[in-house]
């Protein structure tokens, strides 16, 4: 599946016949994704379907064997490392929930928080009423905001799941990449989350990858499916359930 | 958290600095009263081989504090930070030889004794300006310095983490020693720079110079220690934290890793340069050996003993550690090695967080009965 | 000392020589020399071993009854050793109860005459080679006729073609014969291969003070000169060689000390600063195994490959269960506590067996050197380490591919839980995982103690060496293991003549840091996400 030049005018994330193997195994296979600005997309595939390995192409962590990479339709992001990815706007969620646990719940978002990243900066940073704003405002959304003085590693899984999220928002970038939110969280967690994720989208680009078929029901947005590193099928959850690819795949027929 | 306050003032809101720099500001006032004023006879005199000895556990600390601060708090264990603490070591060494001039066996008013020995013509390139002491002072700080902004930056821009850098910093210090044996090298081979007279014209023998050496180590921890609060305080010290406990996060939250990595790192090696520059003319003597990699993994150990994490554990762990070296190898010779290899053993497995780790464990239990203790008495 | 072994059937041949031996005690120079004379005629081997032993001055008799007599002296006192029989005729009292059968100038020409005849004419053409070597290597003028005989009568080609040589070195070494003789052999010793040549021909090439040949006829400088650039040329060759044969020995050292390390920290991720005592305790079992077998050298070496194995293993496996077991999972923790064992260790072997270097004793059949040639020969113990470091690398790999326990030990390091609800005892097969780098760390021990002496710091010599190869090579990648230790040891051997020792190893260092700052995996990484943190 090929996407011509003209779709590429209104992205936010285009990738071209992309392909990664590690020692002749082939974990992305010329695949090709487009994002469109606001969209919240849902990617849901089998284990190994290199759901995390697209992520990982796609921050910098790994460079792709061939194939195009784009942000905002001129950034060629095989260029760049994680960090400067990252201060493009590119945020990233891990699968396991990634915090920094020997710090407090409000030190995490500090350091989240956009803002100047060089070693200068952080030697003579002085907190501004705006940055404290901004964080107070991602504790309404996500909670916790009674929790900022404890250690991030006192917290819950589910609340560290939250916190990540919290500190994706206050980094404000415009494409959120997000692998298995709703991993570990209760059902009550769960539906915050994609209320959550859904406000975000528009304003954001938003990726989630899933296996959680629930949550994808919830999102209610387009869904790739992958399989064995390229695109299978992609459209309405409704649609991709039909798909004569997909349930071979699924139910493996 | 927005706050006018001068930086020193804040650093010093937090009781333990004050206790910590209040101790050491008392060591370094009455120590030198003990062996100045105190006549000899005295239960209260300081003999001057106590002084220098307190003086060298100064600049143990100072080195201790240097590889806590990466390794405490940014995750790099260097098992060769011995290697910067001999470089500025022997940047005053090559000073402290050159004031030597005339006296030397030799009697050559320019080249030391060991380059007479050798048949050397003239001074080396290298040695070019160590007859003026601020030239030598900038070296104590650029040749670490240098050494750790090159290492670092290869190192950490290609991402070497962990076990690996720990191998190739050992690695480090043991090519630095093998170099540094060599008497082409023009560092005195074997034997080191030793037999210095003066420093700034002072006598080094003098009980008045040793007092001020010592008086100046206790300011230069005192100082570094202030240093290693402001960073580990500021946000740069929780991005330091950030990098060793989650890398890869810190990097997907935009901050140059390497940059922040190297920073500290150099910062480190520029302090262990100092404690060395400080301790060469209290002892006496620089030589390769200081480059062994066994003085730099014994660092390792009173970092881990102290408690890493806690600037003024590092220095507790410094002097506890220097302290029973002292006694022992004076006393049982045969038994230092088993104490301080089982020290590696017991501190890694029961002692994570080192002795500062097990009095806050332990403290607060104490206090607890302290205060049923007190209670009891006023019934 | 040789020691002969009593043979009856040549009792008769015994006593004859005992005779002329017997007899030589009292007899005046002249005498001594036909008594010499007809012992080399006798054609028994043994009489060569004694003619040795009298032109280096070991012969003597005992007084009371004129017996030909070995001294040994020893830590126990002097013995006397029967000089035909090798029977031990027990101490002595006092060195004046023998006497030294006494030997002048001439004596030593004519022995040294029946000995070379003695080893030309031998049975072994490999023993006729080496004699045709050692003339080479001292020709004097009264061998020539041997020589020349001793082509005559030559079957075998190469050993003639030595002869040829040794025949051409005692010509030009003594300006024998006229130009044209000189100019044949001068031109035939370019084809030779041996060092002692090189000397030989460049003595026609000297020069004065004002830079003219000393050798006034043209002719031979311009003969001289052709040969000696044939014999330079060789002798670079031979050079190269013999530098990749050193540099593979020290690869093959390295591979011993680094491959338990490949085990240990390549397999098992397991940091071990320990692994240096490790090599250690091996070395001082080999020491240990000597001292309990004093009369059987020659098989303590191979008694000392199990002991070791066994004495590092178990020290592994007690390490690993007392210690690194509750340290997985943090490897700097693990680096810092086996540092300390490693101190321990090293203690401990200072309490127990002195802080001096030991010495360990090479047994015969791995000392001299197989002479490929006059200019390239392998030393025996470096061959045989080589071919050792070699089966120790196979035996492993099979161990790990073959057997169950390597299919169960790959099984936990690949996927810990998964082999642990298999049914493997995950705990069990990481202490005996551990056990077997830490043996052949032992192993490695053996063979390093016939290289160098054997002391408390012997393994830490090694030990950041070993990292280096392992790192070098690919952590987990035995072949990487091999080819990193075989191309640092060549480089190392290589670098040397230009850098001295010392420079060469620390260019190799600076070498691997820079290397692994590009390359952090190491030359044959294992690549994918799973080795991702």
């Amino acid at each position: 599946m090929s996407l011509s030049i003209s779709h590429k005018e209104k992205s936010i994330l285009y990738m071209s016949g992309v392909s990664k193997s590690f020692d002749g195994f082939k974990a992305i296979n010329n695949l090709s994704l487009l994002i469109e600005p606001g969209e919240l997309r849902a990617i849901i595939g089998p284990n190994g379907a290199g759901k995390t390995t697209m992520m990982d192409l796609i921050t910098g962590k790994l460079r792709p064997d061939v194939g195009d990479i784009f942000f905002n339709q001129d950034v060629d992001l095989t260029q760049y490392s994680e960090a400067e990815i990252a201060n493009m706007g590119i945020g990233r969620k891990f699968q396991k929930p990634t915090v920094v646990e020997t710090l407090t719940v409000f030190e995490n978002m500090e350091l989240a928080l956009a803002g100047k990243r060089r070693v200068r900066d952080a030697l003579f940073f002085k907190s501004t009423s705006a940055g404290l704003q901004r964080i107070d405002e991602v504790f309404t959304t996500i909670g916790l905001g009674d929790k900022r003085n404890l250690l991030a590693g006192a917290l819950a899984h589910g609340e560290k799941q939250r916190l990540e999220i919290g500190m994706l928002l206050a980094q404000d970038p415009d494409l959120l990449l997000v692998d298995e939110p709703a991993a570990g969280m209760t059902d009550d967690e769960t539906e915050k989350l994609s209320v959550l994720l859904k406000s975000v989208a528009g304003e954001h680009s938003v990726v989630v990858v899933e296996h959680d078929m629930e949550f994808i029901r919830a999102l209610d947005t387009r869904v790739t499916v992958l399989h064995e590193g390229s695109v299978l099928a992609e459209g309405t959850l409704e649609q991709v359930q039909n798909n004569e690819r997909v349930i071979e795949v699924y139910l493996g027929r | 958290m927005t706050t006018t306050k001068p930086v020193l003032l804040k650093l010093l809101e937090d009781p333990a600095s004050r206790r910590f720099l209040a101790v050491l500001t008392a060591l370094a006032l009455i120590v030198p009263c003990l062996n100045l004023l105190v006549p000899e006879g005295s239960v209260f005199h300081v003999s001057t081989y106590t002084l220098t000895l307190l003086g060298k556990y100064l600049c143990y600390a100072l080195l201790a504090l240097s590889v806590d601060l990466i390794w405490g708090y940014c995750g790099i264990l260097s098992l060769g930070h011995g290697a910067f603490f001999a470089l500025g070591g022997y940047a005053m060494g090559m000073y402290l030889m050159r004031q030597i001039g005339e006296r030397g066996v030799y009697g050559d008013p320019i080249l030391p004794d060991f380059m007479v020995f050798l048949n050397w013509q003239e001074l080396p390139w290298f040695w070019l300006g160590f007859d003026q002491f601020w030239f030598a002072m900038v070296m104590v700080i650029l040749a670490p310095g240098i050494l750790a902004f090159v290492f670092g930056w290869l190192a950490f821009r290609s991402r070497v983490t962990g076990v690996y850098l720990s191998i190739i910093t050992q690695a480090l210090t043991f090519a630095l020693m093998l170099a540094f044996f060599r008497n082409e090298m023009g560092f005195g081979g074997n034997n080191g720079l030793t037999d210095f007279k003066d420093l700034l014209g002072f006598d080094l023998q003098s009980d008045a110079t040793r007092n001020s050496l010592f008086f100046i180590s206790a300011l230069a921890l005192g100082l570094a220690y202030l240093l290693c609060q402001w960073l580990t305080r500021s946000k740069f010290g929780r991005v330091l934290v950030a990098v060793r406990d989650a890398e890869s996060r810190t990097r997907f939250m935009g901050y140059r890793v390497e940059y922040y990595k190297l920073f500290v790192f150099v910062v480190s090696a520029v302090l262990a340069g100092i404690a060395g520059a400080l301790y060469v003319p209290q002892v006496g003597i620089i030589n390769p050996g200081e480059f062994s990699p066994i003085n730099s993994i014994e660092i390792i150990v009173w970092v881990a003993i102290g408690g890493r994490g806690t600037l003024y554990g590092a220095v507790i762990g410094a002097f506890i550690v220097n302290y029973a070296k002292t006694y022992f190898t004076a006393a049982f010779p045969d038994l230092w090695l088993f104490l301080l290899g089982g020290l590696f053993v017991v501190s890694t497995l029961y002692l994570p967080k080192g002795i500062i780790g097990l009095s806050r464990r332990l403290v607060p239990a104490l206090s607890g009965t302290g205060k049923q203790a007190v209670k009891e008495a006023g019934q | 000392m040789p020691l002969l072994a009593a043979d009856p059937e040549s009792a008769a041949g015994t006593d004859g020589l005992r005779a002329s031996l017997e007899a030589m005690a009292k007899a005046s120079f002249s005498e001594k020399s036909a008594l010499i004379a007809g012992i080399a005629g006798s054609g028994d081997d043994r009489a060569r071993v004694i003619l040795e032993a009298l032109l280096d001055g070991n012969l003597q008799y005992r007084k009371e009854d004129l017996r030909p007599v070995y001294l040994d002296e020893n830590e126990e006192g002097d013995f006397l050793v029967d000089a035909l029989t090798g029977e031990n005729l027990g101490a002595i009292s006092s060195k004046r109860k023998v006497k030294k059968i006494t030997i002048n100038n001439q004596l030593r020409g004519e022995l040294k005459l029946a000995i070379a005849g003695f080893k030309l004419s031998q049975a072994d053409a490999g023993a006729r080679a080496e004699a045709a070597r050692s003339i080479i290597n001292g020709p004097e003028p009264e061998l020539l006729p041997l020589v020349a005989d001793a082509i005559d009568v030559e079957t075998e080609p190469d050993v003639r073609e030595l002869l040829g040589y040794a025949r051409a070195s005692i010509i030009v070494a003594n300006r024998i014969g006229d130009a044209d003789q000189l100019i044949a052999a001068l031109s035939l010793l370019g084809e030779a291969t041996d060092r002692n040549v090189i000397s030989l021909v460049s003595r026609f090439l000297l020069k004065d003070e004002e830079g003219n040949y000393l050798e006034k006829d043209p002719r031979l400088v311009e003969v001289a000169e052709a040969s000696l650039n044939e014999l330079k040329a060789k002798q670079s060759f031979y050079q190269i060689l013999q530098n990749v044969f050193f540099g593979v020995s020290l690869g093959s050292v390295l591979l011993l000390t680094a491959v338990g390390l490949a085990i240990t920290f390549g397999v098992m991720g397991v940091i071990n600063m320990a692994h240096g005592e490790m090599i250690m305790i091996g070395a001082y079992t080999t020491y240990t195994v000597q001292l309990l077998m004093p009369n059987l050298i020659g098989a303590s070496i191979l008694v000392a490959v199990p002991m070791a194995f066994l004495a590092s293993g178990a020290m592994g496996i007690l390490i690993e269960r007392l210690v690194i077991r509750h340290l997985y999972g943090r490897p700097l923790e693990t680096l810092l506590a086996t540092f300390g064992i490693s101190l321990i260790l090293q203690q401990l072997v200072r309490s127990i067996y002195s802080p001096l270097n030991r010495s360990v004793i090479t047994p015969d059949w791995m000392s001299g050197s197989l002479a490929i040639n006059g200019m390239f020969s392998l030393t025996y113990n470096r061959l045989y380490i080589v071919i050792f470091s070699l089966l120790v690398l196979l035996a492993l790999m099979l161990l790990l591919k073959k057997t169950h326990f390597g299919l169960q030990m790959r099984a936990v390091t690949l996927n810990r839980s998964m082999a642990s609800s298999m049914g493997i005892r995950t705990g069990w097969i990481d202490a005996l995982t551990f056990g077997l780098g830490s043996g052949i760390a032992g192993v490695a021990g053996v063979a390093l103690s016939q290289l160098t002496n054997v002391g408390p710091n012997l393994g830490q010599a090694y030990i950041i060496d070993s990292f280096m190869v392992v790192v070098f090579g690919g952590v987990g990648n035995l072949f990487g293991t091999l080819f990193a230790a075989m191309s640092l040891g060549i480089a190392n051997k290589f670098a040397e003549p230009f850098a001295g020792a010392v420079l060469a190893k620390i260019l190799i260092l600076v070498f691997i840091i820079l290397f692994i700052q590009k390359y952090p995996r190491g030359l044959f990484a294992i690549k994918g996400r799973f080795v991702e943190d």
